[in-house]
């Protein structure tokens, strides 16, 4: 890291002391109009990815995926079953890759644990109240204890977004510091709920203020409203860890979450991850997919990539 | 690494012959003097198809032809059965718009991206748009029974072939003309297809001829003393001679011609988005692009954050085969338009400019020049001054909104500008000031049928498209 990233970071640091200062400099970054973004990411959706640049895209892409179930039905024997799948996708196929991670709720993390344990598949557990995050901060900080006590190695937690479009940015930023602070020494993904944020001025307000806060990672969505990850959302927050890195030295971790659901999708992505960021992030420590049929899709394409012909749904476990 | 496997886009689409006649009075004729020249693609230098030469006689039999077509069937056509043969037009370029794509890149070097998703959308819509004034024209604003011209001579250059085309014909027809169409004698071949597509619409013989041929063509077809209308997009130097030589004379003329638009960023602009339209402005098309936004100008105090932006986009461009559907840059339309570009760059860097290319690799055989800017680049720079029509962008700097305006004045062209402010009062205080045909805000390089579009000063006179675009060719 040169000097001057150096200096930038910790003055950079400072910013959370003060809501005047927080709001001046998540204000003072450049805006992002809507139609050039959107056009950007139609355009990086038109290329091409075929033969062996979609083998290793969907490889990638299964290595990437946060596989996940976060339903009020979830049970012990469906989350394991569903952990199962993560560390052997194709049970047909042993070079398959396993997932990511596993990425449940708090009370179901122990049953994941024990079959993630060793196997090198992460387990992420949602955190704060999710997904509304509209709980008191304790409760928050206690769930989020809670699912680190259980095993979970990363957490997705949920922005305070009433927080946030009311303008109170220092709240935000406290409370995933809190976060942070209450997961130890797992993985902290900000979900930031871009479909509540509504406009890419503030995807990428929230996206720099989760990063100042101390996210390892910015995720775009929990699934649990109407819109959810979209290309030109996620191109708005690449670039701002893009920039994030750029004027800090540290690298913050980009997670879609909610639609992505084939093959087609999640190349797209990774396209867009190639040519805005490059290289650095299309490793699954930096990037992942919060999905879960797009895990199957993948598993089909692969198999028609290799064979040469389209297996029936039936061949890919449903779990 | 994430790296793209080649994507071509097949070849086997076009069915090429390997001659082409003249395109008169409904059907391929050899010319007089039986003379041809050779259409080659600019990225492999491999000979596409062999191509008519028309002379002086050839002329006069096209425009006889078309004069006949209007005088007993196209101009007496009501509108409404001319609209009809108009959208059929439209209707078979959508269906056969992959083999012409194909075909557009091939002859041209541009990459089949763009001719696939931007120069075949924009031409079948010109077809739709003007099909759709063809029986309104008494509600175009041009008097209550507008009458046709005649007789069209129509010379189009090779950075568009078929977009070219369509901005003259569509508007042509639609009013009740006929024409006589020279397209460029670089990129002749998707021309002769559209003709083989007239066949195709059962369009009444002699409505649209197509004469195929160089400058001495060009010449012969726009001093007819048997045409009544011409018009001509191309450098502002055949333009001037064209003018000299209609001076006087009952023709009626439209002139499209170059540019040196000022592409102008403030420091408030959505900085990722404007390093994208700084990139479309300049490298779209190669750089063949008369409103290319060839100059940037940039505040000062973002200008290292800009360039910054770019020359790290600039590195993400993709240069090579034009039919790889990721390509993002193609091959330069012929030798003498590289010899050009390399001529005006070593001014530059004569001059004192400093020179950037990213790291890229351009093949062997075939036209190519490398992405470029440079900066350090002043008003009295001939970079700065003359139209390059090439992958190369000058950057200026300027400080407060009035120098803005005064630089991106200060050319003897006319044709466009980009501004790129989050402030809408900055937006229109600038849109007033600049002397340009076309003002984008936020955006670059986009074209509609509905939209007007054409120069100030040395870039022409006269529009193209929109309700506008009807005027040339109507009497009035």
């Amino acid at each position: 890291m040169t000097a001057t990233t150096t200096s930038a970071r910790s003055e950079l640091s400072e910013l959370g002391r003060s809501e005047t200062a927080l709001r001046t400099f998540l204000h003072g970054l450049p805006g992002v109009d809507q139609v050039g973004a959107e056009q950007r990411a139609a355009q990086l959706g038109t290329r091409s990815i075929k033969t062996t640049a979609k083998a290793q895209a969907i490889d990638l892409a299964i290595r990437m995926v946060d596989l996940t179930t976060l339903e009020g039905a979830d049970t012990p024997g469906k989350v394991r079953a569903l952990a199962a799948k993560a560390v052997r996708p194709d049970p047909a196929d042993p070079s398959c890759p396993h997932v990511g991670a596993v990425c449940v709720y708090p009370a179901m993390v122990p049953y994941v644990a024990e079959v993630l344990r060793g196997t090198g598949v992460h387990l992420a557990s949602v955190a704060t109240a999710f997904p509304s995050g509209q709980a008191p901060l304790e409760i928050k900080l206690a769930d989020t204890r809670a699912a680190v006590a259980a095993g979970a190695d990363e957490i997705d937690m949920v922005i305070n977004r009433g927080a946030f479009l009311a303008g109170r940015y220092k709240e935000v930023y406290d409370e995933i510091v809190a976060t942070k602070e209450a997961s130890g020494d797992a993985h902290l993904k900000v979900i930031l709920e871009t479909g509540e944020l509504a406009t890419y001025d503030n995807v990428r307000r929230a996206s720099w203020l989760a990063m100042l806060a101390g996210g390892d990672f910015i995720k775009t969505s929990t699934g649990k409203v109407p819109v959810a990850a979209t290309l030109p959302v996620s191109l708005v927050m690449l670039e701002a860890v893009r920039d994030f890195r750029a004027a800090t030295g540290r690298q913050v971790g980009v997670k879609p979450a909610g639609g992505i659901k084939t093959t087609k999708d999640a190349i797209k992505y990774l396209v867009m991850v190639n040519e805005t960021v490059g290289a650095d992030w299309l490793d699954p420590d930096w990037f992942r997919f919060g999905a879960s049929s797009l895990l199957n899709d993948l598993l089909m394409q692969r198999t028609k990539l290799t064979t040469g012909t389209y297996s029936g749904p039936d061949y890919f476990t449903l779990d | 690494m994430f790296e793209y496997a080649p994507a071509p886009e097949s070849r086997s689409v076009v069915d090429l012959k390997p001659s082409y006649g003249l395109f008169i009075d409904g059907a391929f004729v050899d010319p007089a003097d039986g003379g041809s020249f050779k259409s080659i693609n600019p990225a492999s230098e491999e000979v596409l198809a062999e191509v008519a030469e028309a002379g002086a006689q050839d002329v006069e039999r096209a425009v006889r032809a078309a004069r006949k077509a209007y005088e007993k069937v196209w101009g007496p056509m009501p509108g409404r059965d001319r609209a009809k043969y108009l959208f059929r037009i439209a209707r078979l370029i959508q269906e056969r718009s992959r083999e012409l794509a194909v075909l557009e890149s091939l002859d041209n070097g541009k990459p089949i991206k763009e001719s696939r998703d931007v120069d075949l959308p924009l031409v079948a819509a010109h077809f739709f748009y003007y099909a759709g004034w063809a029986d309104k024209l008494e509600h175009a604003g041009f008097g209550v029974d507008p009458k046709p011209v005649g007789v069209a001579a129509q010379v189009i250059p090779w950075n568009f072939p078929l977009l070219m085309l369509a901005w003259k014909i569509a508007p042509a027809l639609a009013a009740g003309n006929t024409v006589v169409l020279k397209p460029a004698e670089t990129t002749p071949l998707t021309a002769l297809l559209f003709a083989e597509i007239c066949q195709q619409a059962e369009l009444p013989a002699g409505v649209v001829n197509i004469i195929t041929g160089a400058g001495d063509t060009g010449r012969a077809l726009v001093e007819h003393p048997g045409v009544d209308k011409v018009a001509f997009t191309g450098s502002t130097e055949v333009g001037r001679a064209i003018a000299r030589s209609v001076a006087g004379t009952r023709k009626k003329l439209t002139l499209e011609l170059g540019g040196k638009a000022a592409n102008i960023v403030f420091d408030d602009a959505p900085i990722d988005q404007a390093v994208e339209g700084i990139v479309n402005g300049i490298f779209f098309n190669q750089g063949h692009v008369c409103c290319a936004g060839s100059r940037l100008l940039v505040q000062e105090n973002v200008a290292d954050r800009v360039l910054e932006s770019l020359k790290r986009r600039m590195a993400q461009l993709r240069v090579g085969d034009p039919l790889d559907k990721n390509t993002d840059i193609g091959a330069i339309n012929s030798a003498a338009q590289l010899e050009r570009i390399r001529e005006l760059s070593d001014a530059g860097s004569a001059e004192g400019a400093e020179r950037w290319s990213p790291p890229c690799e351009l093949p062997d055989r075939g036209f190519w020049f490398a992405p470029t800017i440079f900066t350090g680049v002043t008003q009295a720079h001939r970079i700065a001054r003359e139209e390059i029509f090439g992958p190369v962008l000058s950057v200026l700097t300027f400080r407060t909104p009035a120098e803005a305006v005064e630089k991106a004045n200060n050319t003897p062209y006319g044709l466009s500008a980009g501004i790129w402010t989050d402030k809408g009062s900055r937006i229109l205080w600038m849109a007033d000031r600049l002397r340009a045909g076309v003002v984008w805000a936020n955006t670059f390089n986009k074209f509609d049928p509905t939209s007007p579009f054409g120069g100030y000063k040395e870039s022409g006179y006269g529009r193209e498209g929109g309700r506008h675009g009807l005027e040339g060719y109507l009497n009035v």
